[in-house]
């Protein structure tokens, strides 16, 4: 019996080099989909806690971009989850995580925590728009003709009002104090729901880059880094949207004036909350930023200083293999240069967003450089796997783990918004909130 | 006051049944072993013995239906070449399923490498397998209770529960699971559980010529396996993981990793 | 109308209670804490025994004896005794039914997994007979010359 020749890929194969020596079973089986999870795990839990800023601590400054905030922290929720179900191998079994839970993993603290976290967010949006629903409802039943979309818009609002239709002052009040309960609440989880996702890296004691107890902090830090980044840069950039399309009246870019009138929207006052929100909300990231570049670098030097046995291999790798992406892109491109722009003085919309965007590809590669730089060394410390992302997907795992599944992910979030937007507008201002 | 109280209740019980108090227990291992006295198996390699032939890796893949011509193994063999000026160099191409039948040494993207025979200080092979350890990292961290310790010591996958997160592969200190190409479920070595627990020997063990490879009850003190590890010098591989490996070595030294 | 702030969380525990409810029918009834403890032994008990039946592919000598003594002892006296005659004859689940014949490897790939010569002090290769494989008959199989059931030199 001669050895068959014929190549039958293994999962990993596809995308991974391997170089010098490397045990026959290691490639690197976690590829873009999990640097997609702790990166759209992040921005979930970034947002949510930019919005409590204000909902919790009072930081009326930031009121506008709070709400949207909050909106948009939910579109990303099923997103977060969207990548780990892409990276399963058996995805359809994906729900045993909730059936046998078993509490000495990390990963399956996800179903729980995750589930927790989705209801406080979902709840404190019902308390925060009930009022909106109420009207609304009250409104689309008052109209004698209703349209095929307008019958299906009131469905949804009497569903969700949940026959809770008491718009008194003091049930009203009643509101506003669950929202605040809700918001305080929420911060916790939301801290945890993503210091966990540190956790599961954190935890592996088998990779050395992977295993320390910081893991978790940096995590938390560079979510919400992350967080308000994106809706700084979203924020602005669907305002800009917006102020084009009042302009010009095309209203299909406005999902909440296409459900609720074009009274929704005025060009001027979009113009000055948009510059006001942005700046303030910058002034944000930039604590958060600090916190996080120090704890990295603290990582980093800390294990220079300790020398153990793994230094040798992770020196090769930090300074040698992944010089680029770790010093030049993370640090250089994505914290140093935007933490310049945001700290010179006159800041403007465009530059925020410009050193947010910067902000954003910067946490993307510290997850990127967390998760593939700790699989790009062997278990022996004796040779390394170089990660090839696959951009043409030629079968299904090479689509799921390629470029596309990873745009697949990203794009999901803002499609979900604007349907979401034409339920709950998250632009709507309402002077008599709180 | 009555609907309060019925929530304080409802949520006392549902926190009761979903989070069972066992999940925050960490159970010792030494108590668990003294509760099954009479089983636990234990493996047995003598490196000096391995003479690199592979039959080992390719009876366990025919045993155990991993396609041979898939890139992965439930059990290696690696070569070590130490040389003069201090070098180790190791090699393992395609988890040496075919032996080792050549000098040169594969290390994969940097091309092959030819050590002369002059420059050779010591060589020498290492099989590797599943060390079905008594605190396997693998199992505590999957998250669906899918991977798990048998009462006689073997880590076994279910595969019909197996979700496929990787999530035991990345946990593994010594590299010994990956994802089965056919199955799609994490795989590894089984100490071939299905002939062991019917008296039979492991594919593996029975394949080697040399007797470099031996299963054996370490619970019982006239098992030739057993009566080795107590006898003998033995070491285990990466002890400072804490994960307790039941396989164990002869003529392990330093840069056996 | 006056406790409205309960509605979401009346409708969170109907979600608590129907994940609940769906677990206890799909989860298998043997899927528990077993012997080993929660943090090592929380499975399906049932999978054991799925693992104990898994078909064997490989029998042993004794079972080739059954049938083949005649075989067996011309083998048995030579050096190439310690090699299991599945080694080279193929795993014989099955036979003599399915297959009827097994097919036997009789490669010269097969003979340098042990005879190839390589220099490994401190381990048992070194002891075995060896041959530079391009330079020894390269082209011929082993198989032509040497006796695999009686490899000794001197009966050539």
């Amino acid at each position: 019996m001669v050895e068959q020749v014929a190549q039958m890929v293994v999962h990993g194969e596809a995308w991974t080099i391997k170089d010098l020596f490397v045990l026959p079973n290691e490639y690197v089986y976690w590829s873009i989909q999990i640097v997609m999870y702790p990166y759209m795990t992040g921005l979930v839990a970034g947002a949510f806690v930019l919005s409590s800023l204000y909902h919790v601590f009072n930081v009326e400054k930031l009121k506008e971009i709070a709400r949207y905030a909050l909106v948009f922290s939910f579109a990303l929720l099923p997103v977060a989850m969207m990548p780990l179900m892409l990276h399963l191998q058996q995805p359809l079994r994906g729900i045993h995580v909730m059936m046998t839970p078993h509490f000495t993993s990390a990963i399956s603290a996800f179903g729980i925590v995750f589930m927790t976290y989705a209801c406080i967010v979902g709840a404190e949006i019902w308390f925060v728009y009930r009022k909106f629903f109420v009207e609304s409802l009250l409104r689309l039943e008052a109209k004698s003709e209703r349209s095929g979309f307008e019958s299906l818009l009131l469905l949804i609002y009497r569903v969700i009002a949940l026959g809770a239709r008491d718009l008194s002052h003091k049930a009203i009040e009643a509101d506003h104090k669950a929202v605040k309960l809700l918001a305080g609440i929420g911060i916790p989880v939301a801290c945890f729901l993503h210091g966990y996702a540190g956790f599961i890296f954190g935890s592996v004691k088998a990779n050395a880059l992977w295993m320390t107890p910081l893991m978790p902090v940096i995590f938390i830090c560079s979510a919400v880094v992350s967080g308000i980044a994106l809706c700084i840069i979203s924020y602005a950039i669907f305002m800009e949207i917006r102020k084009w399309a009042a302009r010009r009246g095309k209203s299909f870019l406005l999902p909440d004036a296409v459900a609720h009138g074009e009274h929704a929207v005025d060009v001027d006052h979009l113009r000055s909350v948009q510059s006001h929100e942005v700046t303030m909300t910058a002034k944000y990231l930039l604590i958060f930023m600090t916190l996080a570049i120090t704890l990295e670098l603290l990582d980093i030097i800390f294990r220079g200083y300790t020398a153990v046995k793994s230094w040798d291999i992770l020196r090769d790798v930090i300074y040698e293999h992944d010089f680029v992406k770790i010093f030049i892109m993370q640090y250089g491109i994505g914290n140093l240069l935007p933490f310049v722009i945001l700290l010179l003085p006159g800041l403007t919309v465009r530059r925020a967003v410009l050193a947010s965007l910067l902000v954003l590809f910067g946490v993307f590669m510290m997850r990127w450089n967390v998760v593939i730089g700790g699989q790009a060394f062997s278990l022996t410390f004796d040779g390394f796997m170089h990660y090839h992302l696959p951009i043409i997907p030629h079968d299904i795992e090479t689509f799921k783990e390629g470029l596309l599944g990873a745009l697949m992910v990203i794009t999901t979030p803002f499609v979900i918004f604007y349907f979401l937007n034409m339920i709950i507008p998250a632009f709507m201002e309402d002077r008599d909130t709180h | 006051m009555k609907r309060r109280d019925f929530l304080k209740n409802t949520a006392v019980f549902v926190s009761g049944v979903s989070i069972s108090l066992s999940a925050l227990e960490f159970i010792d291992p030494k108590e668990l072993l003294a509760a099954n006295p009479k089983l636990r198996w234990g493996f047995l390699v003598n490196t000096y013995k391995c003479v690199g032939c592979g039959f080992c890796v390719k009876a366990c893949k025919i045993e155990n239906d991993i396609p041979l011509e898939a890139h992965v193994t439930r059990t290696w063999v690696e070569r070590y070449v130490m040389t003069k000026s201090g070098e180790t160099i190791r090699d393992c191409p395609n988890g040496a399923l075919a032996g080792y039948t050549s000098k040169l040494l594969d290390e994969n993207a940097s091309g092959m490498r030819l050590v002369p025979d002059e420059e050779i200080t010591q060589a020498f092979f290492v099989p590797k397998l599943c060390n079905q350890c008594s605190t396997p990292a693998c199992v505590q961290v999957c998250p669906v209770g899918a991977t798990y310790q048998t009462g006689d010591g073997v880590v076994l996958v279910d595969r019909k529960w197996c979700i496929g997160c990787g999530y035991c592969i990345m946990g593994c200190p010594y590299g010994v699971r990956f994802f089965h190409p056919i199955e799609r479920v994490a795989d590894k070595c089984t100490f071939c559980y299905h002939r062991i627990s019917k008296g039979g020997n492991t594919a593996c063990a029975q394949a080697c010529p040399f007797g470099a490879r031996q299963i054996g009850n370490l619970r019982d003190p006239n098992d030739p396996v057993a009566k080795a590890v107590m006898n003998e010098r033995v070491g285990v591989l990466r002890s400072e993981y804490g994960t307790k490996p039941n396989v164990y070595y002869i003529g392990l030294n330093e840069e056996v990793r | 109308m006056k406790n409205h702030v309960w509605r979401p969380l009346f409708v969170v525990l109907g979600l608590v209670a129907g994940i609940l409810l769906f677990r206890l029918v799909y989860v298998p009834a043997d899927f528990g804490t077993q012997e080993q403890g929660y943090t090592f032994g929380f499975h399906r008990l049932g999978n054991e025994q799925e693992w104990k039946d898994y078909p064997a592919k490989y029998k042993n000598n004794s079972y080739c004896t059954e049938c083949h003594d005649d075989k067996v002892k011309s083998w048995e006296a030579s050096a190439h005794a310690i090699i299991p005659c599945e080694n080279c004859h193929g795993a014989a689940f099955g036979h003599p039914d399915k297959p009827e014949k097994l097919t036997i490897d009789r490669s010269r790939d097969l003979c340098i997994r042990c005879h190839a010569k390589l220099l490994m002090p401190s381990s048992g290769r070194n002891k075995i007979a060896g041959i530079d494989s391009e330079q020894h008959n390269a082209k011929t199989e082993c198989v032509e010359c040497h006796n695999p059931h009686n490899p000794s030199l001197e009966d050539m």
